[in-house]
């Protein structure tokens, strides 16, 4: 029991890394390809993270949904508005915003984490179960019945109007 | 583990993401680091589910709400996408700094 | 005849659906069948109206009894019927008439003889009929519940006929008027959902529903003022109507918050807050404050003064809208509202027992002020708004001194002549090119022989002339406010009386320049084909008869028998939540004095603008009389005033102060009458508004200008520093949050 903590502990910690990593390339890096590669690790990093935390479904959704569409479909953006192929000096804003966007950032940071830290000082996870599709669907379409219809007419909506927007006409 | 592990994992991507969205000027960009914040909220919830769960082993609201943002994330993002493809259209630059035609 | 009275909900559901089907399918499926379905929507609400019409009557006539009165008085409070106990208890509190009305259970049959014994004493002249109310749970907030649902008594199912009339007329009148027309289907689609939003407000249950419905016709108002919307003028109409009403709205969502706490803070149901109103211990001071914030709305709705100035400017709107909405029935939302909500009213402003107050006070100074700007208007159109104007002060007075009756009755029967009159200024115009300037009509008498004839009834009607509907209601108004309750309200007679003769003037005016002399225009006009002249025909036919609906019980010594005298009066007026008034008998002196002061108006106008005798030319020779036609011509300056106080309120106290100076002044001005006090009013208008307003508006705009620029900086347009401001302020926040709090 206590191996497998630790090498919990461990996992967390190196994909933690990774993940800010890939986090701070994507905000900085100049080529916007490598932007795109770069959040596919932090995306994939938070797929594993919620494999630590027993929760197998939105795992496998994040990797289906995140890394299969949605980086699809900005590489697809990254084409169709033809952006440079390489390194572009141009991605960035002047240096006074980036102060003030890092400025904010931190600010942020600092007062999160005193607040986590002050909040949830010591709390552990209790014995962690690995929390099954089946519930997950049967939680879905019972008590989040209709929050989940509304969000397949929002995902209609999105649909519609994506194409209204983008198409040329 | 520790709930902290996860929540300021989830604070520093948030704060990062913050980040790219003030100081990118590519539009694409700009989206992708939205998705960061995204994600930073998602495995707070997950983490918050997680450690629910522990407790009441029917409880998988914090799964079902990573779901629906997830969701919402998409139709975001392709929403997003084809704006930035307007813009691209319209000004042959997807630099969001020239789009300030309600400056005062 | 099958029991309507329960299911009053679906006719307001069918103009709904009405709406909604033209909305998708009329553009589908052309115009003729727009307009078809619109036409058989409102026919079969007519039908059913009658149908509650009837099932009221009935039920006047042998009211419930015993334990199913019991049952219905509950239910009319909102309450389930269930508690058997104290049922007798409930009831004696409920009826207020304690002469006539007998404690429940033992009166079961209903005589003409009772009737008419206590007939010319007291109010409560029947036993007491609870409406019919009908209600589901709309929804729960902290653990009170709302309801929702309808409510049928004779007011409700007179407002139901009116309505359903009057638009089914327009509805026809509409398809030859708005023939060929861009938005026909729009247009369609709008009077429907007005039809519905108006059925649904006056069938209301609670005030939260009024208010929903109240606004409701606003927005339709909204829409088919700028049905035109192309033309600048008709969208600023459109919005200046939209914005005004919102002012009035204030007061009204103020009222009804008042009056539900006032009441208890339990229930939102109307009978409700009517009988706290008139219980013993009710706050009278509270009463009076939620009662004149209601009149905040009927004040913007109904065209009072100083609201009125959004209705001649409703004019911009197809003609058959302003006959339906700005005449005949929205407008009257107001008059509908205190009718409604009278005991709120009567207890609060003490109409019983004084001779003057702000309600009577406005409407008797609107019917007077609207009288005068119809003079100087030369668009046929606002002529009748000034009119319209004049004639709800008419009604809101009416409701003031206490002769709820007559307000209601004049209502009824202003509907129909007004909306005649209206539509017989929209067939004029369709023949004359679509004008409404009557400098270049004239003539038309010989060329339009069907619409000449029904303006000219409805013309009579409106200046009360015996025997026509306008006579009877407004000869009630005028004995009500002569005998008063306790006393008489002497000023609100004065009042009246002059615009009887205002009235008739004008009107002749309007009349004489419309259908005689020569014709001064350009096109060739011809009489309106039948769609238009048969609903002419049947409003004028309506203006002649329906005024014998409210027959006095005495007239001149001549007396009919009881079941045919005051008819209007025995089923339109609540007798259960209802304050004890007083009816006033037919005065003979006052027929005979109005009637004169109307042969007199039409008289007067008839010699000045048909045979063009007496001062013409008055205007340019006499000072003061042109210093008087300015002052009119532009309606006291109102519109001036608030377009200045509007843009000084930034200003805040300055041009509060000043806004109070130039209306006490401008009061002060129209109580002095006559035209030297004219003539001071333009040199106070020079002082007041030129000097004082304008330096407020001037500094005002000089000062926000200032701000502006340097605000405009922060400004930028681009969205990250914008973003950059929202992070930081949360940050900012979440920090107080986190260390202070």
């Amino acid at each position: 029991m206590l191996a497998l903590l630790v090498a919990q502990n461990i996992a967390f910690y190196i994909i933690a890394a990774l993940m800010v990593v890939g986090a701070l390339r994507v905000v900085t890096c100049k080529n916007l390809m490598h932007a795109a590669l770069w959040l596919v690790l932090v995306l994939a990093g938070a797929a594993a993270q919620y494999i630590l935390l027993a929760s197998e479904f939105v795992a496998i959704t994040q990797v289906l949904v995140y890394l299969g569409a949605i980086i699809v479909l900005f590489l697809f953006g990254v084409m169709l508005t033809r952006a440079k192929t390489g390194t572009d000096e141009d991605l960035d804003n002047k240096n006074s915003a980036k102060f003030i966007g890092g400025g904010v950032a931190v600010l942020l940071l600092g007062l999160m984490g005193y607040s986590l830290i002050d909040g949830f000082k010591d709390t552990e996870f209790g014995n962690l179960m690995v929390q099954r599709t089946s519930e997950v669907s049967d939680s879905i379409f019972s008590t989040y019945l209709i929050p989940f219809e509304v969000l397949s007419v929002l995902l209609l909506a999105a649909l519609i109007g994506a194409i209204v927007i983008a198409r040329r006409d | 583990m520790y709930l902290n592990q996860f929540l300021l994992l989830a604070a520093i991507l948030f704060c990062i993401g913050v980040y790219g969205v003030l100081a990118r000027k590519n539009g694409v960009l700009v989206l992708m680091s939205i998705e960061l914040i995204l994600n930073a909220v998602n495995i707070n919830l997950v983490a918050f589910g997680a450690y629910w769960n522990a407790n009441d082993n029917t409880n998988v609201s914090g799964q079902v709400f990573a779901l629906f943002v997830i969701a919402v994330a998409a139709a975001e993002v392709g929403v997003g996408l084809a704006l930035v493809l307007l813009i691209y259209r319209n000004r042959q630059s997807i630099d969001i700094d020239d789009v300030d035609m309600l400056k005062g | 005849m099958f029991n309507m009275i329960d299911k009053v909900w679906i006719i307001p559901a069918l103009m709904a659906s009405s709406f909604l089907v033209i909305l998708f399918f009329g553009k589908r499926w052309g115009t003729r069948a727009t307009a078809g379905i619109g036409i058989a929507a409102v026919s079969i609400c007519l039908m059913l109206s009658v149908i509650v019409a009837g099932n009221w009557i009935s039920r006047v006539n042998h009211p419930p009894a015993g334990a199913a009165l019991a049952a219905e008085v509950l239910q009319a409070n909102g309450l389930t019927p269930q508690t058997g106990e104290n049922i007798a208890g409930e009831v004696n509190a409920e009826t207020h008439d304690s002469g006539e009305t007998v404690a429940a259970g033992s009166h079961s049959s209903t005589s003409e003889a009772t009737t008419e014994a206590s007939a010319s004493e007291h109010g409560g002249e029947h036993e007491s009929v609870p409406p019919v109310v009908r209600t589901v749970t709309w929804f729960q907030i902290g653990g009170m519940e709302f309801e929702m649902g309808t409510l049928v008594d004779g007011l409700a199912a007179m407002m139901l006929i009116t309505v359903c009339i009057i638009s089914l007329l327009v509805h026809i009148y509409s398809t030859e008027y708005l023939h060929g027309d861009v938005r026909f289907t729009h247009y369609y689609a709008f009077l429907s959902l007005f039809t519905a939003s108006m059925l649904f407000y006056v069938l209301s249950s609670n005030t939260l529903q009024m208010l929903v419905g109240w606004e409701l016709v606003g927005v339709c108002s909204f829409g088919l003022i700028g049905h035109w919307w192309e033309e600048k003028k008709n969208t600023d109409a459109a919005l200046k109507a939209f914005l005004t009403n919102r002012v009035g709205d204030i007061g009204l969502i103020l009222g009804v918050i008042i009056t539900f706490f006032a009441a208890g803070g339990t229930s939102f149901n109307v009978l409700h807050i009517n009988e706290y109103a008139l219980s013993q211990g009710a706050n009278t001071t509270l009463l009076l404050v939620g009662a004149l914030c209601l009149f905040g709305g009927v004040t913007s709705k109904s065209g009072q003064f100083p609201l009125h100035t959004w209705l001649p400017d409703a004019m911009a709107g197809p003609t058959p809208v302003s006959a339906l909405i700005h005449a005949a029935t929205m407008v009257v939302a107001g008059v509908y509202l205190i009718a409604r909500l009278y005991a709120v009213f009567f207890s609060g402003l003490a109409i019983g027992s004084s001779t003057f107050h702000y309600v009577a006070f406005i409407g008797g100074f609107t019917t007077i002020i609207g009288g005068l700007l119809a003079f100087v208007q030369t668009d046929l159109k606002k002529v009748l708004a000034y009119s319209t104007i004049s004639q709800l002060g008419y009604m809101v007075m009416a409701l003031g001194v206490g002769a709820w009756t007559a307000g209601v009755f004049h209502l009824f029967t202003h509907a129909f002549f007004k909306a005649c009159l209206f539509l017989g200024a929209g067939s004029v115009s369709h023949a004359c090119h679509h004008t409404f300037d009557m400098r270049e009509m004239g003539g038309l008498r010989k060329k339009m022989p069907a619409t000449h004839a029904t303006f000219l009834i409805a013309t009579l009607a409106l200046a009360g002339i015996f025997p026509l509907a306008g006579f009877w209601s407004k000869d009630e108004i005028l004995a009500g406010s002569a005998s008063g309750q306790d006393n008489a309200y002497t000023i609100m007679l004065i009042f009246g009386l002059i615009t009887a003769f205002l009235t008739a003037a004008y009107m002749g005016r309007a009349y004489w320049m419309t259908f005689w002399g020569d014709y001064r225009g350009h096109a060739k006009p011809h009489e309106s084909p039948k769609v238009i002249t048969v609903p002419l025909m049947i409003l004028a036919g309506c203006a002649v008869v329906l005024g014998f609906t409210n027959f006095p019980k005495s007239f001149f010594g001549f007396k009919l028998p009881g079941s045919f005298t005051t008819r209007f009066e025995h089923f339109v007026e609540p007798t259960f939540a209802f304050p004890p008034i007083q009816h006033a008998a037919f005065t003979p002196w006052l027929a005979i004095a109005s009637t004169i002061l109307a042969a007199g108006g039409l008289f007067v106008a008839y010699q000045y603008y048909e045979k063009n005798r007496g001062p013409h030319g008055l205007t340019s020779r006499n000072k003061v009389a042109m210093a008087g036609y300015t002052f009119l011509e532009n309606k006291y300056y109102l519109d001036e005033l608030y377009t200045g106080v509007i843009a000084g309120s930034t200003k805040g106290p300055l041009a509060r102060a000043a806004n109070w100076f130039n209306q006490n002044i401008l009061d002060g001005i129209i109580n002095g009458i006559g035209l030297g006090a004219r003539k001071i009013a333009a040199v106070v208008y020079v002082v007041a508004d030129q000097l004082i307003i304008d330096g407020a508006v001037n500094g005002s705009g000089q000062g926000s200008e200032g701000a502006g620029q340097l605000l405009r900086k922060i400004q930028t347009g681009k969205v990250q520093q914008y973003a950059s401001i929202l992070f930081a302020g949360a940050v900012v926040l979440a920090g107080v949050l986190v260390f202070v709090v």
